[in-house]
């Protein structure tokens, strides 16, 4: 790491706003120009295990229930459960307090557990509050911690407090894996979403992920690749790979296709991974079992054959 | 690894006839001495269709109906010609899929580009200049500007409708008729655009359509019935051609070779930079005059820049281009093929070093990787001539003014991409770059609204935008 | 051109006669042949084809810095260049040319003076292109024009000032040699750099041929000459670095509103893209 919490404030915010900035048309076009590649028969089918395999299958609702996470993790280890050979889901994603449930429902699947934390979905908590949020959540069970950042502080210019608090959030999460997510809807500029991965690149996040699915703006194709570039550009230069979770508003398979493109394009093989890539959906899951299902049978599928859970 | 399977557009939806004749006043016929040519498909060299070569009667007879219709069609109020043109673009959108299948056949472009590009394109191109038809006298050409009379129109094969509705679109717009000479390796989208005519039910006459080849060009430029030369195609034919036109009072516009410098300054937004470079010289095999084709970078992210420029090409998916993910397609003809091979040859002799990604190319077809030279200087040929083909030349600065140096220092004009941050940099250097495009921070755009022509041996005229229509009015 | 009055020489004084030379980046030197020729009386400098080197020169070498001007200060030359006219014009009257052309030709420097800074609008502006960038066209000078010029005063006015109201400057051939540096000698104290005009005199077939073979020479204005073949020959050398061509029928009349073309024919559009975004 060549930017440290000691080198001071001014040093990040040199490092930070000396990276090269993103021109708004120009990666809007690319990611539209992407969004056009046609993904067809065995590539496809090919492209929907992945992104099955690659799915946070999440549940974020204040309604949320043991028994609604239950039936979410029954999903998550057998997506379709009419077809064995369709892989089960990368990981389960719910609030601090579902963690327990779920933990007892997915042990022995294979299936990670990922857990919101640090006062989500706002992020706007004291420190110590967040992290007993994070220690909670790994106690209970979470393999996997998804972090906010504090976005007020980054947008006032205060990126060593935000540097600070991934550390923090991450030396809190012992051997869990830390995504820290950005919520690049409110950051205002692609600039500032190559700087915010940067800075959480560098305070130690193994992944970095778009969004809480709780604004108005969450994951896009351009914005996604802004955050590839940031890890592409991040290995090159301190060997690490980091990963990369779009999340929020990514619906269907042809959505899902056309991020697996753009890794394919951009960063390469090395992401096409579900521990390097995932997809923060609910939804998306069915829509990728009826293609799945179109592709195995030959005919179109109907959502009354895929369980609503 | 994510390897897309096969996803060719269906070629289906485009008949093509086996033999095709001239379009002379609102009807097909032979021609007069029978000669015939073959149009390729470059992707697989198999022969489309026949077509028939114009001879020196054939082309009187186009210049004699065209001049018959230049009457009644000048004499229509604008308001009347516009409901034509509006009409022509329309069933050019109707029919873009076809058109868009036919291009990629003749020419060899990836369907890709011809599907979201020049189809796109040349139907905005008829809307445009439908909409100044009834509106010459606002346009600043004085208020009642006259058409001139019959247009000689004879276009490139790099984008053989767009070029045909660059010309044809403000042509009949400000009241002239046309007697269009397609390329002769890409006939057959002007053929399809005789039928399109037909379709919008123009009156016979008004546009013509002879095919052939150079000699065919000469004849109708030459033509003392003709009021009006626009030529797009080499600096070489250009001057022939303005030679041939001196002292005859026609009106010529020309729109010729470049040899773009595309500047990248070391506060340059390095992704979209990139995406620059690589649209500004690979898009449509490099196969365009306002090509990108000698990169200046400076000397301070040379290293950096071009370790991701490769990077990106070997993304670059060369190969059939009526497959809808293909990025380069076939180059146009075996002549283009051996002129590429030829400079890219003589790059290597003078020094310069030669990259390409990793690329598996067809067996048959005329087919070239896409292909940068480093440590080029600006006494290499590649960094000189016009190689219209996807071969870049990467040379590099120090400072501002050496990259503006380095850039004008060309006789073309046509074009030019510069990149920074710095938008008080941008302004100077536009300022001082001697260009008819200067395209900063993004490259090789186009638009109907926005005119396009160059400085020195370049050419001379715009098209496009309410300039383009000077070169039709006296 | 006939001399209405010439000085009357008393026996008490002999007159000082003034010696037409040519007129090249704001000197006045003979030319470089040494050769003259009898023009009206007097001995006027023959231009050669060096000559016609030299100018070209000169006029290149001007053109950056009177292009870079602001059109503001351009035009404020160009009104410049007016007034000295208005002062010196007897000095035209007495050379034969008729009251009325000499106050005609200092009102079209008048009129041009006031289109220097207002030309880019009418010629030029914003493109509404249908995606999200910024793109607008200007005109620019196209650079170094070689002018056939016609013989009036207001001929020569009106071929000269447009080309150089928007930046350009300028090499011309003129007839009328007296008339012709009795311009220059305006032109040399109106503010007006050395270079930007360069006058040279003599014959137009000798000399022409090599300014519109001159690759450095960016456009050429045939309004000055009357023999066809001659304009042919002159317009198919230029075709050789595809000059830029002015060739308004033989029979222009200066009298008449000159519009826009005679400016935007020796002009440059530049038509600049930027993404607009953040």
């Amino acid at each position: 790491m060549t930017v440290t919490v000691s080198a001071g404030l001014s040093d990040l915010r040199s490092f930070l706003h000396g990276l090269p900035g993103v021109d708004k048309v120009g990666v809007e076009a690319r990611a539209a120009a992407l969004a056009t590649r046609s993904i067809k028969t065995d590539a496809k089918a090919k492209a929907i295990d992945l992104a099955i395999r690659m799915v946070d299958l999440t549940t974020l609702e204040g309604a949320d229930t043991p028994g609604k996470v239950r039936a979410l993790c029954a999903k998550a280890r057998r997506p379709d459960p009419a077809d064995p050979s369709c892989p089960s889901v990368a990981a389960i994603c719910v609030y601090p307090a579902m963690v327990k449930v779920a933990a007892e429902a997915l042990a022995g699947s294979g299936v990670h557990l990922a857990s919101v934390a640090t006062a989500f979905p706002s992020g706007q908590a004291p420190l110590e509050v967040k992290l007993a949020d994070t220690r909670d959540a790994v106690a209970a069970g979470a393999d996997e911690i998804d972090m906010v950042i504090s976005r007020g502080a980054f947008l006032a210019g205060d990126y060593t407090h935000v540097f600070e608090e991934i550390v923090a959030v991450k030396e809190a999460c012992g051997g869990a894996h830390l995504k820290v997510i950005l919520e690049t809807g409110e950051l205002g500029t692609y600039d500032n979403i190559r700087r915010a991965s940067w800075l959480a690149m560098l305070a130690g996040a193994d992944f970095i992920k778009t969004s809480t699915g709780k604004v108005a703006v969450n994951a896009t194709l351009p914005i996604t690749l802004v955050m590839l570039e940031a890890v592409r550009d991040f290995r090159e230069r301190h060997g690490r790979i980091i990963g990369v979770k779009p999340a929020g508003g990514i619906k269907t398979t042809k959505d899902a296709i056309k991020y697996l493109v753009l890794i394919n394009e951009t960063v390469g093989d090395d992401w096409l991974d579900p521990d390097r890539f995932r997809f923060g959906a609910s939804s998306l899951l069915n829509d990728l079992l009826m293609q799945r299902t179109k592709l195995t049978t030959g005919h179109y599928a109907g959502p009354d054959y895929f369980t609503l859970d | 690894m994510f390897e897309y399977a096969p996803a060719p557009e269906s070629r289906s939806v485009v008949e093509i006839a086996s033999s095709y004749g001239l379009f002379i006043d609102g009807s097909f016929d032979g021609g007069k001495d029978g000669n015939v040519f073959k149009t390729v498909n470059p992707a697989t060299e198999e022969v489309l269709a026949e077509v028939t070569s114009a001879g020196p009667e054939d082309v009187d007879r186009a210049v004699a109906a065209a001049r018959r219709a230049f009457g009644p069609w000048s004499a229509l109020p604008g308001s009347e010609r516009a409901k034509y043109l509006f009409r022509i673009a329309r069933i050019i959108q109707e029919r873009s899929r076809e058109l868009a299948v036919l291009e990629s056949l003749d020419n060899g472009k990836p369907i890709k580009e011809s599907r979201d590009v020049d189809l796109p394109l040349v139907a905005a191109h008829f809307f445009y200049y439908a909409g100044w038809a009834d509106k010459l006298a606002y346009a600043g050409f004085g208020p009642d500007p006259r058409p001139l009379g019959v247009a000689a129109q004879v276009i490139p094969w790099n984008f053989p409708l767009l070029m045909l509705a660059w010309k044809v679109a403000p042509a009949l717009a400000t009241g002239n008729t046309v007697v269009l000479k397609p390329a002769e390796t890409t006939p057959l989208s002007a053929l399809f655009f005789a039928d399109v005519c037909r379709q919008a039910e123009l009156p016979a006459g008004v546009v013509n359509i002879v095919t052939g080849a150079g000699d065919t060009g000469a004849y109708l430029v030459a033509h003392p019935e003709v009021d009006k030369v626009a030529f797009t195609g080499s600096t070489e034919v250009g001057r022939e051609i303005a030679r041939t036109v001196a002292g005859t009072g026609k009106r010529l516009t020309l729109e010729l070779g470049g040899k773009a410098a595309n500047i990248v300054f070391d506060d340059a937004p390095i992704d979209q930079a990139v995406e620059g470079i690589v649209n500004g010289i690979f898009f449509n095999q490099g196969h365009v005059c306002c090509a990108g084709s000698r990169l200046l970078v400076q000397e301070s992210i040379a290293d950096e820049l071009l370790s991701s420029l490769k990077r990106r090409m070997a993304t670059l998916r060369v190969g059939d281009p009526l497959d809808k993910n293909t990025d380069i397609g076939a180059i146009n003809s075996a002549a283009q093929l051996a002129r590429i091979k030829e400079l890219s040859e003589i790059g290597s002799e003078e020094g310069a070093e030669r990259w390409s990604p990793e690329c598996s190319l067809p067996d048959r077809g005329f087919w070239f990787a896409p292909t940068i030279f480093t440590g080029v200087t600006q006494a290499h040929r590649i960094a000189r001539e016009e190689i219209f083909g996807p071969v870049l030349s990467v040379l590099t600065f120090r400072t501002p003014d050496e990259a503006v140096v380095k850039a004008n220092n060309t006789p073309y004009g046509l074009s030019a991409g510069i990149w920074t941050e710095k938008g008080s940099r941008i302004l100077a250097v536009a300022d001082q770059l001697r260009a008819g495009v200067v395209w900063a921070n993004t490259f090789n755009k186009f638009d109907p609204a926005s005119p396009f022509g160059g400085y020195k041996e370049s050419g001379y005229g715009r098209e496009g935008g309410r300039h383009g229509l000077e070169a039709y009015l006296a | 051109m006939p001399k209405a009055s010439k000085v009357v020489e008393t026996a008490t004084r002999l007159t000082v006669r003034k010696t037409y030379k040519l007129y090249i980046g704001g000197k006045f030197p003979r030319s470089e042949s040494g050769r003259t020729f009898v023009a009206d009386g007097d001995n006027v400098a023959l231009a050669s084809r060096k000559d016609a080197r030299d100018a070209v020169l000169a006029a290149r070498a001007a053109q950056p810095k009177w292009a870079g001007a602001t059109a503001y200060n351009r035009g404020q030359v160009l009104y410049r260049i007016a007034e000295m006219l208005e002062a010196r014009r007897g000095e035209f009257t007495a050379l034969g040319v008729p009251g009325d052309e000499v106050d005609a030709a200092i009102d079209r420097w008048v009129w041009y003076a006031g289109w220097s800074d207002k030309i880019a609008q009418v010629a030029g502006g914003a493109n509404p292109v249908a995606g999200p960038f910024f793109n607008i066209s200007a005109p620019e000078p196209t650079g170094v024009v070689a002018v056939i010029a016609p013989a009036s005063l207001l001929g020569l006015v009106s071929v000269i000032a447009p080309a150089i109201v928007t930046g350009n400057t300028t090499v011309v051939l003129a007839a009328g040699p007296q008339v012709a540096i009795t311009l220059a000698e305006v032109l040399a104290t109106s503010d007006v750099p050395g270079g930007v005009v360069n006058l040279l005199t003599g014959r137009y077939a000798e000399t022409a041929p090599w300014l519109a073979s001159h690759d450095d020479v960016n456009a050429l204005d045939l309004t000055g000459v009357d023999h066809p073949e001659l304009a042919a020959e002159l317009e198919r050398s230029a075709a050789g670095t595809l000059k830029r061509v002015l060739r308004p029928g033989a029979a222009t009349d200066f009298t008449a509103d000159p519009g826009l073309r005679p400016m935007t024919a020796l002009l440059e559009t530049k038509t600049v893209w930027h993404p607009k975004g953040y």
